[in-house]
């Protein structure tokens, strides 16, 4: 196939929505989505601050087949209150991968993924999502020691806050370039710390330092891969195989990189940490 | 002077052990006539990171705090799992460019998967809440434990992101958040709405939350050890799901479930 036939034919994942992700990642015929909108659980902190709810919370739950293995998927759709994670939503996510858990005790092997599209807790919900992401915290290391759960970052909203640490727990991660995966999002931190510290609105700087290529590049996710439905398909069916870089658990060796910057760390660019934490220990 | 430095001194008495960063605080001390550590973070003027040095969790100390439980795991994998004891007031995590290049993302989570596997492992994990509980910094340093337990004292405060902050990206002004909080208890600031979400496990009356009395050491002594017991042989979450005003999360929970099997 030549270049231009295979751009023909490629089909891209960043525009699909989340329920449409979950199904295209799923093995054909196996979607099953469980507490879908017509189950029509809100949530029931936003009509009262004057926000329209939404009859899925924003959140896709679907059990299905990954290359035949049981699979459950929890899509966060980005499009909706930029993805953050309130108390019904977070609730599906925890509780989905609390039952993955429970599956694996019972001898049922369900693994899980992760659609991270999201600014990481819902304001308007602030302390009861902050509680569910440390729920969701929980379930994904608890689950990670039977089967992978695997966060896919494709983009267009990225994945920041809370959940961008419980990126950080999972056993693979897999993003785009339009991806872009950091604990603070770009106006917060211009906003505490000012626009000499970080300019919210120079997007290449904030990609050349946050961006999917980055991030693999200096080894803080362990796949990239091309904006692509089948690409990103058969490169998490790849990860599932694979064993986990156990990135959580490295404080050692994070603690002699961070060491190596001196008493009074300068500003770094992306060639720096590239540098910085490229290669073994 | 930062509280849980204060509370840290009163609680264990002995030196810190060497080998961590200057800002996290790690004293092994007794609880119950049982080996327990305790952990604080604490500002630190010296910090490498300009933007951590005012008692913000940032790069060294999520990897520190991660250090400090992993090594009493390790150290007890044969033996008695020590108490582990997170004596919280975190302002914020480090908002900074130098933070987010290198991963603070990933430093918090290794806070977070040791002190999660320090409770899989039978270790009881205990957040004592003194000053302020934030965000990505409360995530990291004691989030995961099996109890929470807090001063009851207006200057202990459990939130997503403070009051200036909250309302310049929610497009609100300060006042018109003030007043919603008042009527949402998730987005309250005070500890009374938090207390309504289940997410405690006591509130403790204490005369100083500053700096403690005799007296109030003693009782949150009694307090930390009457969780430890009240923890017993469980290693997960699952006791915060009981709040008035949780009943979505435990609906959410319950209907999952009942989906789960017949899908």
């Amino acid at each position: 196939m030549t270049d231009s036939e295979r751009l023909l034919h490629s089909r891209s994942f960043v525009e699909l929505g989340a329920r449409q992700r979950a199904r295209a990642l799923l093995d054909t015929g196996s979607f099953r989505e469980l507490l879908g909108p017509f189950d029509r659980l809100m949530s029931p902190w936003l009509p009262r601050q004057g926000i329209v709810p939404q009859a899925d919370d924003g959140v896709v739950i679907a059990k299905g087949k990954l290359a035949g293995r049981p699979a459950v998927v929890a899509a966060i759709e980005g499009g909706f209150q930029g993805g953050s994670m309130g108390e019904v939503g977070g609730a599906k996510i925890a509780g989905a991968l609390e039952l993955a858990v429970e599956d694996n005790r019972n001898g049922i092997p369900t693994c899980a993924v992760l659609l991270l599209e999201t600014g990481g807790v819902r304001l308007q919900e602030a302390n009861l999502g902050l509680a569910a992401i440390a729920e969701i915290q929980a379930a994904i290391i608890e689950l990670r020691a039977h089967q992978p759960v695997v966060g896919v970052i494709a983009g267009s909203v990225g994945c920041f806050g809370g959940m961008s640490i419980a990126a950080g727990l999972c056993s693979h991660l897999l993003v785009t370039r339009e991806a872009r995966l950091g604990l603070n999002g770009p106006q917060v931190i211009e906003q505490e710390a000012g626009i000499g510290e970080y300019d919210s609105r120079d997007r290449p700087f904030i990609w050349s330092l946050t961006g999917g290529e980055q991030r693999h590049a200096s080894g803080l996710v362990d796949a990239y891969v091309a904006d692509d439905v089948e690409a990103i398909r058969s490169q998490l069916l790849a990860l599932l195989a694979a064993p986990s870089a156990q990135r959580a658990s490295r404080h050692q060796w994070f603690l002699e990189r961070l060491a190596q910057l001196g008493d009074d760390c300068p500003q770094l660019d992306a060639a720096a940490v590239r540098a910085l934490y490229q290669g073994d220990a | 002077m930062n509280r849980a430095q204060n509370w840290l001194q009163g609680l264990a008495s002995g030196e810190p052990l060497p080998g961590f960063p200057a800002s996290v605080q790690v004293v092994d001390g007794e609880l119950d006539n049982r080996l327990a550590r305790f952990i604080a973070v604490v500002p630190d003027v010296h910090n490498p990171f300009a933007r951590a040095r005012t008692g913000e969790v940032g790069l060294l100390e999520g990897w520190g705090l991660a250090k400090a439980v992993a090594e009493a795991v390790d150290a007890d994998r044969d033996g008695e799992k020590r108490v582990v004891v997170a004596l919280i007031d975190v302002p914020s995590q480090a908002y900074g460019r130098r933070e987010e290049a290198l991963g603070i993302h990933q430093a918090l989570a290794g806070a977070v998967e040791a002190y999660a596997q320090a409770r899989l492992a039978g270790h009881p994990v205990i957040g004592l809440l003194v000053g302020k509980a934030m965000s990505g910094a409360f995530l990291a340093h004691g989030y995961q434990a099996q109890r929470l337990i807090a001063l009851d004292d207006s200057g202990v405060m459990v939130h997503a992101m403070g009051k200036a902050a909250a309302a310049r990206i929610t497009l609100r002004s300060v006042e018109d958040l003030e007043a919603l909080a008042a009527e949402v208890p998730p987005m309250a600031y005070d500890l009374g709405s938090y207390a309504s979400l289940g997410l405690l496990h006591t509130r403790l009356a204490v005369d100083n939350a500053q700096a403690p009395t005799a007296q109030d050491l003693a009782q949150v002594r009694a307090s930390l050890i009457d969780a430890v017991r009240d923890i017993g042989d469980t290693t997960d979450l699952r006791s915060r799901l009981d709040g008035e005003h949780r009943s979505a999360s435990r609906e959410v929970r319950q209907r999952l479930r009942s989906q789960w099997q017949e899908a």
